[in-house]
């Protein structure tokens, strides 16, 4: 029993979440502040539930009691409303300059397609090849996953790392981290997905970049002919008409080209603006009259039906390369 | 069976207070039912306004004309009924009761017809995101208004029974108070649905 | 204000002396109508109860023992619907509100008495429509997240429809109460004369009025989803999933005020009584429950901060979640402010509300952590989110219910409680919770996700823990209700006032007549005046 307790307690606090990455150990300090400010309250309150309950107490209930009859302290209650106000917004504010970090992913992060279905994980790299259950990231690099579902929702948490995700249908979210340490991580799925749930876990292999770059080299691209991502997104393009109404180099043709595509503010017929991402692009493949640019006409056919989600995916790779 | 109700309500003044703040909460209940309708529509009038635009004109602009006409006017029959059983005219209150209940009919008439025609067309609650919130919002509204004639059809019946008065007509200015929500929630679903581009 | 307290017992039996199953079906008797929530709602706590302990036992072997992953799903779901919606969102309200309210205003009844009547039976249908849904087992949990609740093969649609009629009834009780409150009070009964048990009901009661109908629309386009194809969560028809979440948790959020608002009520009634003191900033606890339930409404994004919700949202959501915590912490350091230099008896009524705020600061303070963005990521949908509910809501809402039970216990059936098996009952649940919560919270820090049938074995230590905890709380469970049961029949005769407190329902004979008064009170001051009134 004694070894028991004593390995939780080293499961817990043996490798503070620093050790794992930055965002790990910003998270884990924010969780500190949290129960410093938390132990304060608990003391003070607590302690004085206790010790009134028993200094006082009185062992019959005696309807004459001469209590004093003290209804209000007005100074005692300004400070019980300012002091937590304080105390409060300052975890708002510690909780929030983590979070801002958390969610904006460093430039150059190599970006991993995940696609969660019930129930498992598969993991496309950029060079096109794809891992059930398993990825590879090599250690000190910041990665993006770039996740959909098929199905459901469906989560994607790394404890060790302190982040997760959840992963919804027809859309794309994100998630990026650095890792600091080399090894091998759990990643659980924490949105309710059906009977399989429990079991849908998969692992994050982070190697040192030498032990990554072989492996990379031995497993990625070279095996039966797989196509990087982006170059079969720039296939599907090509065959499936396309290019005939869209540009790659900037001229106005038909349609607006797809030089600079991703990321750039465009305005909509209606006035408003639009940063063209990941789920703007997927709209305009899959409902292009839900949203016309500005100045060009509604004759693009929807494409729902004839191209996959796995097809989008590529698309948007290689328009992420005509920079 | 001891009835406490007789020994509650201290005046028939304050009898009515308490029955008009009695309706007024349910109609703040029915505004939040209808209000998270509204919220879906905004919400998906702004992600897709192409959509709405185009089916939009698939509705029938004649009926949805028509029935706001003819609610209006029920809300007006209603008014005049209870502006007459306050004077203590019960005949006149019959009438309006019948009037309204009529306009009530008509309304579920024109809207069967509306139903069918969109129905026989293809276009149904699955169809697409315009559709389902044209037929959920007008399908909810509409049970509303079946439940507002059942409430004026009892009113009717009491009235029949001689239990309505100048002094005492409480159920009659409850149930009114209704059928104008009712009416009012029409005319926001009117131009939100039928008119708007 | 007529001073009942010198009657001695009596063997009139008052409200409950009417025999025969119409006089209970057909009854307009608020009284009545409580208890038959009572009854139902409790029926509810002790088959929920009872899932759990089922759950708690397949979860102390990492992987399937007892029961299959898919039995376990559905047994923490419908041990979630059922301790939500059919137990601790109608019990105080419809239960202890109902008998309490009109005699703590000096009214004979509602406003409504037939709508009374009427909104329990609903609630009735609503139950046997959801048991209904059994024929097809839902294991989606009770947030019922689409799209997997729109396309099971489940009978999520009829337990949608149960949950609806559940819902109306909750509406038509929070609609009775405001207007009994507003139009109903005793002559000189005026706001700030009120019983802050009767604030906090009137604060729960906007809630229910205003939230529910939200949820109700919510579970009706989930069903149109699932019989017409409407397709506002569903992604391929241009839907979002994300709009459910928002629907579901703008309903959800607020309702955990509607559980918790009530159940500081009581305690608000107990710690003066029980202390001989004036309730401590009488105003702010009043005006703090306005807030709680107005504060309530703008929070609800703080559950999807990881859903895939705008960054901007989750910001705003997390900076007013922190709003809440003030008017909260008001109310708890009023209550320890009553008890300085009061006269403190211990029976079990008080022990019980001693019990509500020191679990409820336990679950309070871990709010925090779930509020912050930060460290909501790594602990949302985790172990830790289970332990933080349980914690205020059962630390606080079922104990301030049970304190409740035992304080109003002798005006309901003119018995008095025994004291030494309720202290005894209290102690086994008291340990059972602390060991069966506290350590999920540690479950939850070590990355153990919630509605996991199959877990890492590393975890295994714990959930043992927790199961062996949960044997305990059951074991006291059963004694305080096993003690009630006895005490109904048995339990010495209560005079009209055991407690001596000031408020208006104890100024009747125990149990009530069925008119509540002979003569409507005049009231002339607040009811905290115990102790030495300063000259």
């Amino acid at each position: 029993m004694r070894r028991k307790v004593i390995e939780v307690s080293m499961e817990l606090f043996r490798t503070p979440g620093e050790a794992y990455s930055n965002i790990a150990g910003q998270i884990d300090s924010v969780f500190i502040f949290i129960t410093l400010i938390g132990l304060f309250f608990f003391v003070i309150t607590q302690g004085c539930l206790i010790y009134f309950a028993f200094k006082y107490r009185s062992d019959k209930l005696d309807p004459n009691a001469e209590t004093p009859y003290i209804t209000d302290n007005r100074l005692l209650e300004t400070i019980w409303i300012v002091i937590p106000s304080i105390l409060i917004l300052a975890i708002f504010a510690y909780g929030f300059l983590v979070f801002r970090d958390f969610r904006t992913p460093p430039a150059g992060a190599e970006e991993i397609n995940v696609t969660a279905s019930q129930w498992m994980y598969k993991f496309k790299y950029p060079d096109g090849h794809t891992e059930v259950n398993e990825v590879r990231v090599p250690v000190n690099k910041p990665v993006k996953f770039i996740m959909t579902a098929t199905d459901v929702i469906h989560g994607f948490y790394l404890p060790d790392f302190r982040i997760k995700q959840d992963i919804l249908p027809g859309a794309y979210t994100t998630l990026w981290v650095q890792p600091k340490k080399s090894g091998s991580f759990i990643i659980l799925c924490t949105q309710y997905c059906g009977v399989g749930h429990s079991t849908m876990r998969a692992r994050m292999i982070v190697m040192k970049q030498e032990e990554y770059d072989a492996w990379a080299k031995h497993e990625g691209g070279e095996t039966t002919g797989a196509v990087s991502l982006a170059d079969k997104g720039h296939e599907i393009l090509e065959q499936s008409g396309c290019l005939s109404c869209h540009t790659e180099d900037g001229t106005q043709k038909l349609g607006p080209t797809l030089k600079g595509l991703y990321g750039r503010k465009t305005i909509m017929s209606d006035g408003s603006t639009v940063v063209a991402d990941e789920d703007y692009i997927k709209e305009s493949i899959f409902d292009p009259a839900a949203r016309i640019v500005k100045e060009f006409q509604p004759i693009m056919p929807t494409y729902k039906g004839s191209l996959k989600d796995d097809d989008i995916t590529a698309i948007i790779a290689y328009i992420k390369t005509l920079k | 069976m001891h009835d406490v109700t007789e020994t509650k309500t201290h005046s028939s003044g304050q009898a009515l207070e308490t029955a008009k703040l009695g309706i007024w909460c349910f109609l703040a209940t029915e505004v939040l039912l209808f209000g998270a309708l509204f919220t879906a529509y905004t919400i998906f009038r702004v992600s897709d306004p192409q959509m709405f635009l185009t089916e939009h004109l698939k509705l029938n602009r004649i009926f949805g004309a028509v029935n706001t006409i003819v609610l209006i006017c029920s809300s007006l029959s209603v008014a005049l009924g209870i502006a007459a059983i306050r004077q203590g005219k019960q005949r006149m209150l019959r009438i309006c009761l019948i009037l309204t209940l009529v306009l009530a009919a008509t309304f579920l008439g024109v809207k069967y017809a509306e139903y069918s025609e969109h129905i026989a067309r293809g276009e149904l609650p699955g169809t697409n995101n315009f559709f389902s919130l044209y037929y959920m919002m007008t399908g909810l509204h509409a049970i509303h208004v079946c439940g507002g004639m059942a409430a004026l059809g009892t009113m009717l019946v009491m009235a029949y029974r001689g239990k309505f008065s100048a002094e005492y007509n409480t159920p009659v200015e409850i149930t009114g108070l209704y059928w104008h929500f009712v009416d009012l929630v029409w005319i926001y679903l009117f131009p939100l649905l039928y008119l708007i581009g | 204000m007529t001073d009942v307290t010198a009657h001695t017992a009596t063997d009139d039996r008052g409200y409950l002396t009417e025999k025969g199953f119409w006089s209970w079906a057909a009854t307009l008797d608020h009284k009545r109508i409580g208890v038959m929530y009572f009854y139902t709602t409790f029926l509810f706590f002790l088959l929920g109860g009872l899932l759990a302990l089922v759950v708690r036992l397949e979860l102390m072997t990492p992987g399937p023992s007892l029961i299959s992953d898919h039995a376990f799903d559905v047994l923490y779901t419908m041990h979630g619907n059922m301790m939500i919606f059919l137990f601790i969102i109608p019990a105080i309200p419809s239960a202890l509100g109902n008998f309490f309210i009109p005699m703590m205003v000096g009214a004979r009844d509602v406003a409504f008495p037939r709508l009374n009547l009427a909104g329990y039976w609903i609630f009735v249908a609503g139950v046997i429509v959801v048991l209904a849904s059994l024929v097809q087992p839902m294991d989606t949990g009770w947030t019922f997240y689409t799209p997997y609740s729109a396309k099971t093969g489940a009978a999520v649609t009829t337990i949608s429809f149960g949950i609806f009629l559940v819902g109306m009834s909750s509406i038509v009780t929070g609609l009775n109460f405001i207007v009994t409150i507003h139009q109903l009070r005793a002559p000189g009964l005026t706001w700030f004369r009120l019983p802050l048990f009767i604030w906090a009901m009137y604060a729960t009661s906007i809630i229910q009025v205003l939230a529910t109908p939200v949820v109700g629309v919510t579970f009706l386009l989930l069903a149109a989803e699932r019989l017409l194809g409407v397709g506002f969560f569903d992604p391929a028809k241009g839907g979002d999933p994300l709009l459910f979440q928002q629907f579901f948790w703008f309903y959800s959020h607020p309702v955990v005020y509607v559980m918790i608002l009530p159940a500081m009520g009581i305690i608000t009634e107990i710690i003066p009584v029980f202390s001989r003191k004036p309730i401590f900033g009488y105003k702010a606890i009043a005006y703090s429950s306005l807030s709680i339930a107005f504060i309530g409404f703008l929070v609800w994004g703080h559950h999807m901060f990881v859903s895939g919700m705008s960054n901007t949202a989750s910001v705003i959501f997390s900076f007013l979640t922190f709003f809440v915590a003030v008017p909260t912490g008001i109310k708890v350091f009023n209550w320890i402010a009553t008890l300085y230099r009061g006269s403190i008896f211990l029976d079990s009524p008080m022990l019980y509300a001693l019990t509500f705020i020191f679990l409820f600061i336990i679950g309070g303070l871990t709010g925090p952590f779930l509020g912050a963005l930060a460290t909501n990521v790594p602990l949302h949908d985790t172990y830790f989110v289970v332990a933080h509910f349980h914690y205020t809501i059962m630390g606080g809402t079922v104990m301030g219910y049970f304190a409740g039970l035992h304080y109003w216990f002798p005006k309901m059936t003119g018995r008095m409680v025994n004291e030494k098996v309720a202290k005894l009952a209290w102690v086994f649940i008291f340990i059972g919770f602390n060991i069966t919560f506290f350590t999920m919270f540690i479950l939850g820090l070590m990355g153990m996700p919630r509605r996991y049938a199959e877990y890492l074995p590393q975890q295994q230590g714990l959930n043992i823990v927790a199961t062996v905890g949960s044997w305990i709380l059951a074991v006291g469970v059963l004694i305080m209700v096993g003690n009630f049961i006895r005490d109904m029949f048995h339990g010495a005769q209560a005079t009209a006032n055991p407690w001596h407190s000031k408020t208006l329902e104890w100024q009747t004979a125990s149990p009530p007549a069925t008119e509540n008064f002979e003569e409507i009170p005049v009231v002339t001051e607040w009811p905290y005046s115990y102790g030495k009134k300063k000259e």
